[in-house]
Order: C-alpha cells, then structure tokens, then sequence
C-alpha cells in the first residue's frame, strides 16, 4: 500500500493544481455567490474538467473511462479545496460514477455513463434525511406495486440536488435498502442556501412512480453498494479538505511573516509559532492518513474502511483548526468577508459535517477495531 | 529479496533462543559495556551471535563489524524480528547517537577504535549534553576543555548523563573557545570515564528509577585524539546527534506498537468493562479511539516519510515532527492507560497491584521525561517554526 505518488499519479497532481489556480480562484466562487447563480458551479468549468477525464476515473475503460483510480481522483479532489471550487466532483464524478459502474446495469451504463462522462449530466445522491449523517436510517419508502415502485418520503443535504438530472435515491423496500434512479424534476426540490457557497437542496418525493428498471444494483440489498461508495466519498472528500486545510495553512503562514505588530514580524512570537507548528504537523498527517486511505481502496484492502474513517477524522479536525486558526490568525481582517480566509472557515463547518462527523467516524473506527 | 526474507527468517528462526522471543521487561535490556550483567545467559549468546553477524548495527559497514545491509533489507531484518518476536540484542546511546555519528565525522583511527566495541556490547556510552545551566540553551554549556600538548583538561559539570554510573565512556560537548560567539567554541570530545577526575552521581527521579545522574568533570586529562571533528566546530556534530536521538525517542511510540505491548483498547476492556464487544463506558471509548487514530496517522507518517526517503527524496520537513509528535503521543499512551485502569493505575508498590499495573505507573512517570530529554516540546516547535514554516527570530 505505498504511500508515495506514482509520476502518472504526480502528473495529474500537477495539471490539476495548474488548472483550478488558473480557472477557477477563490474569486470565482465568491461571485457565483454574489450572483445568486441559479446553477452554484460553472457548467462551462466542468466541462472542462470532464475533457481532462476527471470524469472517468472510476469508471471502467470498457465504459468509456480511465479506472484511474481514488488516488488520482483524491489529487483532482485535493487541487480543487486549494481554490474551494464548486463542482459536481463529489457528486457525480464520484457518488454517480461509482454507484453506475457498480452497480448499473448494462442498459443503465449505457444510458448514463456516456452523458455523465461528457460532463453533461449531473447526479445527486439523495441519501440524508435527518440533522446528520445516518446511511442506516433510512425512512423514505419504496412500495412495490406490481408495475413498479412509489416513492414517498423527503430527503435533506442533498449535494448538487437543486440541479440534479438524475436523483439516485435510498429508500427502504420490503427488506431492505434500494437504490432508485429518479429524475430530478420528478422530486420537489428546495435549493438550501449554505455557508460555505456550496450547493446542497432538500427534496421530497410524493408518490413518485418509477419503473423496476430505475433500480440501481440489487433490491433489498443496497446498503452494501452504498457503503463502498460512501467510503470513496469520505475519502475523496477528506483529500479536497486536506487541500483546503494545507492552502488555509499556507496563506496563515504567510501572513505571520507578512503582517507586522510591535515593530516585527507577528510571526516571530511565540505563541503563534508554536500553533503554526502544530497545524503543520496535523496537516502531514492527515495528508498521510488520506494517502493511506485511497490507496487502500484502490487495492481493496481489509483495512480500507477503517483508514477512510481514519482519514475523513483527521480532515474534519485539520480543516476546521486550519479554518478557525486562520481567522484568529488574520485577526481583524479575517472578520471581514472582502478577505478569503473565511472561506476556508466556512467550509470546514460543512465538510466535516459531510458523509461522517469525527463523532461518527471515530465509532465507526473503534467498531471496526474490535473495540 | 523473497530470497534474503527467507534467509533471514531461517537465521533468526535458527540462532534467536526461545527465551528472547519473550516480551522483555525493562531490567532485561541490554545495553552492554564493562559492567553489564545478565539475568539470563540467552541474553548474551542473543546479543553474541547477533554482533558477530553485524546485526545489532545492520547498516554499518561491515569492515567495522556492522551489518553492510540496505535500508531495504534492514527493514525486512525489523519486520522478521518483529514477527518472530525476537528481542533487540542490544540498545544504547553507541549504537543510536555516536556510532553514526562517527561514521560520518570521525577519523579512520576513532571507527576503527570505538566503533567495534560499540556494536558488539563491549563498551557502554552516555551523553555528557546537558549542564544546569545549559538546558534547552544548550549552546551556553560551560564545561571548559583546555589543550595543553597533548591533552585536554576538562572541567566541568553535566546533568542528566542517562546511565552515566553504568557507563565506560561519555561523548561531552566542551568549551574551547569562551571567546567565541557561543555557538562556535564548543568542541565534541570523547572522554574515558576510567579516569579518577569523572565522578557519576545517580539522581532518583519521580519515577523512582535513577537512570539519570549528574556528571562531575575535575581535571580529567583526554588525548588530544579524542577531538571528534575540528576544533570549535563541535556544535554542527552536537547538532546531527540530537536528530539521531530525537529520532530513537520519536520512535517510542511505534515500538509501543511491538508484538508484546498491551493494546490500550485491551486494558480499557479489562478494566472497566466490556459490553458488546465494545468498551462498555462510551466517553472512555470515545476517547481510546481519539487517541489511536492520533497514533495511527502517526504511524502512516513515518511509513511515508521511510517510503519517501527510499524513493530518494531528501530528509524532509517531515522528519522535524517526529520527535515532538512520537514523544506527546507516548505521554498521551500512559495517560490512557492509567485512566482506563481506574484505582488499579494509582499504585506504587506492594501485593496491592499486579506487575503490569505497577509497570504501567512507573512508566506513565518515566514517560514524563520524553518531551523534555533530547529537547523539549517547545524547542521542537521553535524548530519547526524557523526551519520548516520559516518563521522569523
């Protein structure tokens, strides 16, 4: 399980850090913010990303993908929380890709795979429904009714939702947990207007009726499905925070040697040195645990689940002491919304609490732990 | 290297004895020298059969007796010994802080001299760093060595020698030029402690234990030879030393992750219960949990930084946190093992407790001293700051 960049790995590190800096700044989402932009991302960005086959890297090159893998996606992820880019990344480079290319049939790869890859249609995993992440808690109903299956129930923090072509939705059947491809316009949606800029939507579903067809991977069965898919996305997510985490670190560092207080440097006392020093080092952990964790599932290791957990834990606390540091740090600029560093504070409150707090994450550790 | 696993494995499967495959209880270490005793012979034909084949010091070259063995195969030589269980033949401050110390700055005449002994357990070294005035200042030591022909006189006064009174030799950080800017008139001598002039007082710690003494130096004649590099440029030596000691202690943690050790979880289910499978009290765990994913990403970090510098990368940033990191998390350890033991974990001595409970409480003392020895906590961070972050003075 090696720990190192391979240079195919490195590269797409490389080209991914270039373009984000180059595209898509801190500014770009401030103004889709200030915008009130109906979409929350840049279509036209993302179909640049889709031309770099970010896309693909979880789907089969049978499909028409790279199979690249989580550790190449987890750089794409990681540039992209240097600049707090907004983008269907989470949701459909990731949740959509590896929910189709695992348990999509054929008819259904062949149906969405093509439109998702070209960076034109987008998903969204309809899986919350209460005031945390819960995959086991699932109320939302399917009925089987001879033809078919009505969808009644609502869902919350649904990201990229408000403008989902296809809703794959969890809900509870007979015995179990199935997954169901609906079409977005087939739920009533809220757009929730978040912190962090991001896009996130609750939806309900009455009495939605779909056909057996718009079942994705096995009835009755799919939690296992969502489990394999909810660790990708902790994991890419905990590299996009580690991404966020080390910039918020590095423009904080910066400023110490730049801002000057007393005569000097503020970045020459102590008691901020010694908390600099500390970030540093939470921030290189966390970038190892991440490593640790995409590299495990990209080889399908036992031990997978328990360093995602690992990682997605030491992203959600990194990133909000990066976040809430940076600001201190800043000092009164920091309060203000013309300078960035806020951003990153923003963000963290609304990355940790996505796919797993600590306190979920941390049970789920000790569990898989034996303890 | 399937085929130098295998042999290793055979080798060690043949020559390690049983009972050094056992956990090994702190007073059966064996750190080797003119005074050393063993509770048991398998510790000396362990130690002796491991010396002769180069393998208490695995990367040395093997024309000073050492191993001659790649990173690569000395990783695999840890991992066999660690899967078998098998003993470290011999530990101490010659073969973790001087020897490579010597091979880099030494002359041809001292490898040859102090190095063969070091790693077959022959002779015994200690630290002579610290001074009562000079701690984390280390660089305002005052121990004065004058060159008088053909020796040094030295005088002076060190503190916290681990080991000192067990010891044949001490390698001490001297002044020899209180003219100089007090970085650049310290020099690296090696001092035969035989000589009447060096007198090791043991000091008794918190924990009970005494491994610590102070050091008196009276008029202790030390041959010019015994200059380890050039005069006055003994602060650069005194500097690469410290990171090999800071690396030995940084390692604490992830030998606290060796066959033997108790797993905290373990204890913590021992102790106050087991409900489900899982630590019956839900803050304890919570809190067991919190700490070993800190020491696993701790773990995943070294590895990384090992996998790093094999690919050849340059000793990074990395390496800077791993004292500082390795040391709060063995604290950390002790800390979670004495609250999960309860009323079990407060005990000194007696029939009262169980060996273990009373060797968990020496140990949480003992394990006081790992962020200050070899540089405090804070003095890590301050290097951190400057040399890493580049933080201003």
């Amino acid at each position: 399980m090696p720990l190192i960049l391979s240079d195919e790995a490195r590269m797409v590190r490389e080209t991914a850090l270039d373009f984000f800096r180059e595209r898509s700044p801190i500014t770009a989402l401030r103004k889709l913010r200030d915008d009130n932009d109906p979409v929350g991302f840049s279509r036209d960005l993302w179909r640049q990303m889709a031309e770099l086959g970010w896309t693909g890297f979880l789907v089969d090159e049978d499909d028409g993908g790279s199979a690249f893998g989580m550790t190449g996606l987890a750089q794409v992820m990681e540039a992209s929380g240097r600049t707090l880019t907004a983008s269907p990344l989470l949701s459909t480079a990731l949740l959509g890709a590896s929910l189709l290319s695992h348990g999509g049939s054929d008819d259904q790869k062949a149906e969405y795979l093509p439109p998702l890859l070209a960076g034109e249609h987008i998903f969204a995993l309809a899986l919350e429904e209460g005031t945390r992440h819960a995959p086991n808690q699932i109320a939302l109903t399917a009925q089987s009714d001879g033809s078919g299956y009505r969808l009644n129930g609502q869902k919350t923090f649904v990201l990229d939702g408000h403008i989902a072509n296809t809703l794959i939705v969890a809900a509870r059947t007979a015995n179990g947990i199935t997954l169901f491809l609906v079409p977005g316009d087939a739920a009533t949606r809220k757009r929730l207007i978040m912190v962090d800029s991001r896009n996130a939507a609750s939806i309900r579903l009455d009495n939605v009726k779909v056909s057996p067809e718009a079942v994705l991977g096995p009835v009755d069965q799919g939690a296992a499905l969502l489990d394999l898919t909810l660790d990708r996305a902790r994991a890419a997510l905990a590299a996009e925070m580690l991404g966020s985490a080390n910039e918020a670190f590095d423009r904080t560092v910066q400023y110490l040697k730049d801002r000057k207080q007393f005569g000097v440097a503020i970045g020459s006392f102590q008691a901020l040195k010694h908390r600099a020093a500390q970030m540093f080092c939470e921030v290189e952990m966390t970038r190892s645990a991440v490593l640790a964790a995409v590299s495990a599932l990209d080889q399908n290791s036992n031990d997978a689940a328990a360093l995602v957990s690992l990682a997605k834990t030491k992203a959600n606390d990194t990133l909000l002491l990066c976040g809430n540091e940076g600001v201190q740090m800043h000092g009164g600029i920091g309060m203000t919304d013309e300078h960035e560093i806020g951003f990153f504070m923003k963000r963290s409150r609304v990355a940790q609490a996505t796919f797993g707090d600590t306190a979920f994450c941390r049970d789920r550790y000790a569990r898989l732990m034996g303890y | 290297m399937p085929n130098f696993r295998a042999e290793t494995r055979a080798w060690l499967e043949e020559n390690c004895p049983p009972a050094m495959r056992t956990r090994m209880p702190e007073n059966e270490q064996v750190a080797g020298g003119k005074q050393a005793r063993y509770l048991r012979p398998e510790q000396k034909q362990w130690l002796d059969r491991m010396a002769a084949k180069g393998w208490t010091a695995p990367t040395w070259p093997t024309k000073y007796g050492g191993g001659g063995l790649s990173n690569d195969e000395a990783l695999i030589l840890e991992e066999e010994m660690q899967d078998l269980g098998c003993r470290l033949p011999l530990r101490g401050m010659g073969l973790s802080m001087l020897g490579p110390v010597l091979l880099e700055y030494g002359t041809e005449e001292q490898r040859q001299t102090h190095i063969p002994p070091i790693l077959k357990g022959k002779i015994r070294w200690c630290q002579g760093y610290s001074e009562p005035e000079a701690g984390s200042d280390l660089a305002s030591l005052r121990t004065r060595a004058v060159l008088q022909g053909e020796h040094f006189l030295v005088n002076g006064h060190k503190i916290w020698t681990s080991n000192a009174h067990h010891s044949d030799w001490i390698f001490c950080l001297v002044r020899t030029d209180p003219t100089a800017k007090k970085h650049e008139g310290i020099s690296f001598l090696l001092i035969d402690m035989d000589d009447p002039g060096v007198r090791p007082r043991p000091i008794r710690l918190i924990s009970g234990a005494s491994v610590f003494c102070e050091t008196f130096l009276e008029n202790v004649q030390v041959p010019a030879g015994n200059l380890v590099g050039p005069l006055n440029k003994g602060w650069t030596i005194a500097k690469r030393l410290l990171e090999h000691e800071r690396k030995g202690i940084g390692g604490i943690a992830s030998r606290a992750a060796t066959k033997f050790e108790v797993p905290l979880e373990t204890v913590a289910k021992q102790f106050a219960g087991e409900r489900d499978g899982q630590i019956a009290d839900p803050i304890l765990r919570d809190r067991v949990a919190a700490y070993s994913m800190d020491a696993h990403a701790f773990q995943l970090t070294r590895r990384r930084a090992a996998e790093e510098a094999e690919a050849g990368a340059p000793p990074g940033p990395l390496s800077a946190m791993f004292k500082l990191q390795g040391t709060e998390l063995n604290k950390r350890r002790y800390e979670m093992l004495l609250e999960a033991e309860g009323f079990q974990g407060l005990g000194w001595e007696g029939d009262g407790f169980t060996n273990d409970e009373l060797r968990f409480t020496r140990e949480w003392l003992r394990s006081k001293a790992n962020t200050i020895e070899g540089g405090t906590s804070e003095v890590q961070l301050n290097i951190i700051a400057k040399r890493v972050l580049g933080l201003p003075d």
